[in-house]
């Protein structure tokens, strides 16, 4: 018990670190970028007068040094307050909050297409190891893995949106609907292009690392003693196979919860797709710095979470990690 | 219960060679025949233990038996299983069943699989029941408490691994157990327990194939010894024979062997085991030995001798 507690308390306090340090990079960043706030705020040919412009200026404490501005900004967001975004006239949180329910359901569908289907080709490509199978979904893969999302995305827009009319062009709903007229259907139909295109693109390097690790676990000592007491090959793959591959692939799989929140960036411009990364995309461009700096710290947040996750499903799967965690037994 | 089915071997292993490809230079491509023209037989109720250095090919013999060599192996010869021909399908329906295997040690275990249900093995749901009851009493036949088949087998003592390890090799009405190495990390009186249960086995007319290089181990237990030198059998003889300093032995390489051997001189011959790669020409054993005679160079046959088997042309 002793043990878990102390994990717990190591847990958070890792986890303040990272937003802190996370916080200060990304508002030393936003300080030395080319951004005017106060431009930004107003607009660029706007008529306020300069004396105006210094009282605004003043106001938000943007003649003090960059310290202080931090201060008075972290003490805000400690009290929940993330300030005003400029490109949506929201308060940062709300526009988040909104934003991220579409980006989800992209990511999670992203995330289990990929998960799902890359895991399924890697063990079919090792117990096929060196047939025509394996050779054709090894090349597959590394097409995948090596072309870029922005590329895949306008590819599969032009092929099954635009040619072949199976799918819409772009936004998360039909046009001209009221959002409590959307039905569920009409959101999957909308989510279905972009979470291909961001799935398939996570789905190679899954699908690799699968095939790899099987491959070293089919040749372990103890497949050799189940093939010598009878199993086929695919009841050594069901018995064996699965659960022991099962740490690496739960290790990769959340690991591409970073590179999904990087890839939703541009997947989401591409389709228009009203989420997270192209809020993102908005906050840079029109320099709405309090987003920025809130899209920030919150997908500090969502990965640190996600690799929170494959820690705790290690102890799900491998009976020694959960012997370890739970006794605090040295071995 | 030996005398059920007459003198029939068990297991007849007729001149098998085992070669691996393997890549030279470049993209050359070559065959290292590992084992040579090893022959051998098992008859039921009898333990039969094949005793090499490590290192010499011995694990292969038990891996080309159960059909588990690696895809870059090739097999030539002939096996033999209760009059029937052993082949690749026969082999697929006779292992794990027919034909059990007892591997080294915990690490042919599946580590997060609990310990009970890799005994059980692979099975339907029908057969399942069956097996279950089957467990029980081979559970408790190894003094295993019930409670053992919960643990995973990182949780086991060397001891408990072994007697699991044993119990899933009986599990089905094994006619032939092969066991590779049983006993290496095992105390002393551990390894007389193991000892004792292969005896129980063949006491029960099992047939029974102990592969080690542990040649006292193999004196307790076994009733004909094959000494294995550079991947192939050079003598067997009955366990009595290699009583003393060897004289009832037959092979120049069998009573070197013995002489070498802490309580009796500690003697050793000169050289070494020669690779697979670079083996002599006729008599495997021709560099080393001191009655070389120029017929060694040719081909050496396995010849009966005084109620065992040599192959040497000087033997008598």
């Amino acid at each position: 018990m002793e043990g878990r507690m102390k994990r717990m308390v190591l847990l958070v306090l890792r986890m303040v670190t990272l937003l802190v340090a996370i916080s200060i990079v990304s508002f030393l960043l936003v300080v030395k970028a080319p951004i005017d706030p106060l431009t930004s705020y107003v607009g660029a040919n706007s008529t306020i007068s300069e004396e105006a412009k210094e009282e605004i200026s003043e106001y938000w404490g943007l003649d003090q040094p960059p310290v202080e501005r931090f201060l008075t900004w972290a003490g805000n967001v400690l009290r929940g307050d993330f300030g005003e975004s400029i490109v949506y006239r929201q308060p940062v949180l709300s526009v988040i909050q909104e934003r991220f329910r579409y980006s989800l359901a992209l990511m999670l569908a992203a995330w289990i297409c990929s998960g799902g289907l890359g895991f399924l080709l890697g063990v079919v490509a090792a117990v096929y190891q060196g047939s025509i199978l394996d050779k054709m979904i090894k090349a597959i893969c590394l097409v995948f893995q090596s072309s870029p999302t922005f590329w895949v995305g306008l590819l599969a827009l032009s092929i099954f949106a635009v040619n072949l009319g199976w799918f819409p062009i772009g936004l998360a709903a039909p046009m001209g609907k009221l959002a409590s007229e959307v039905t569920f259907w009409e959101r999957l139909y909308h989510l279905a292009l972009p979470s291909m295109t961001l799935g398939v693109l996570g789905i190679g390097k899954i699908t690799l690392y699968t095939r790899q690790k099987l491959l070293e676990i089919l040749g372990s000592e103890f497949m050799l003693y189940a093939r010598a007491r009878g199993e086929s090959t695919w009841q050594m793959v069901r018995r064996h196979g699965l659960k022991n591959i099962a740490i690496p692939a739960v290790t990769v799989q959340f690991a591409s919860f970073s590179e999904l929140f990087g890839g939703i960036a541009l997947a989401e411009s591409v389709f228009s797709y009203p989420g997270i990364g192209s809020a993102a995309t908005a906050a840079g461009l029109g320099g709405d710095v309090p987003l920025l700096l809130g899209i920030a710290v919150f997908s500090a947040v969502f990965v640190f979470v996600g690799n929170l996750a494959a820690n705790i499903l290690y102890g799900f799967i491998d009976p020694r990690i959960r012997e370890n965690a739970a006794g605090g037994r040295d071995m | 219960m030996a005398g059920q089915g007459s003198r029939q071997p068990v297991l007849a292993v007729e001149n098998l060679c085992i070669s691996f490809g393997m890549y030279g230079r470049g993209m050359e491509k070559y065959e290292l025949e590992v084992v040579h023209n090893l022959s051998l037989t098992v008859n039921p109720g009898e333990i039969v233990a094949v005793v090499g250095a490590s290192g010499s090919g011995k694990s292969l013999l038990a891996h080309a038996i159960l059909g588990i060599l690696p895809g870059n192996a090739k097999m030539a010869g002939k096996l033999t299983f209760c009059g029937e021909d052993l082949d690749r399908a026969a082999q697929k329906k006779l292992r794990g069943r027919e034909i059990a295997f007892i591997p080294q040690s915990v690490e042919y275990l599946d580590p997060l699989m609990k310990v009970g249900k890799q005994v059980l093995g692979a099975c339907g749901r029908r057969e399942r029941k069956q097996r279950m009851e089957t467990r029980k009493e081979v559970f408790a036949r190894y003094h295993l408490e019930e409670s053992v088949a919960n643990l995973y087998p990182y949780q086991l003592s060397g001891g408990m691994a072994r007697r699991v390890l044993v119990a899933g090799a009986v599990m089905g009405n094994a006619k032939l157990v092969v066991a590779d190495e049983p006993t290496p990390g095992l105390s002393e009186s551990l390894a007389r327990e193991t000892m004792e249960h292969f005896r129980e086995l063949a006491k029960e007319g099992c047939a029974v194939l102990l592969i080690t290089h542990d040649i006292d181990l193999a004196l307790q237990a076994a009733g004909r010894i094959a000494v294995f030198y550079a991947g192939s059998v050079l003598e067997i003889a009955p366990a009595g024979d290699f009583s003393g300093a060897g004289e009832a032995l037959r092979h120049p390489y069998s009573k070197a062997f013995l002489q070498a051997l802490p309580q009796n001189g500690f003697c050793p011959i000169k050289g070494t085991q020669p690779y697979a790669g670079n083996l002599p020409k006729g008599c495997l054993f021709g560099d080393r030995c001191p009655k070389r005679a120029a017929a060694c160079a040719g081909n050496v046959e396995m010849r009966t001798l005084r109620g065992g088997e040599v192959r040497c042309i000087a033997a008598e």
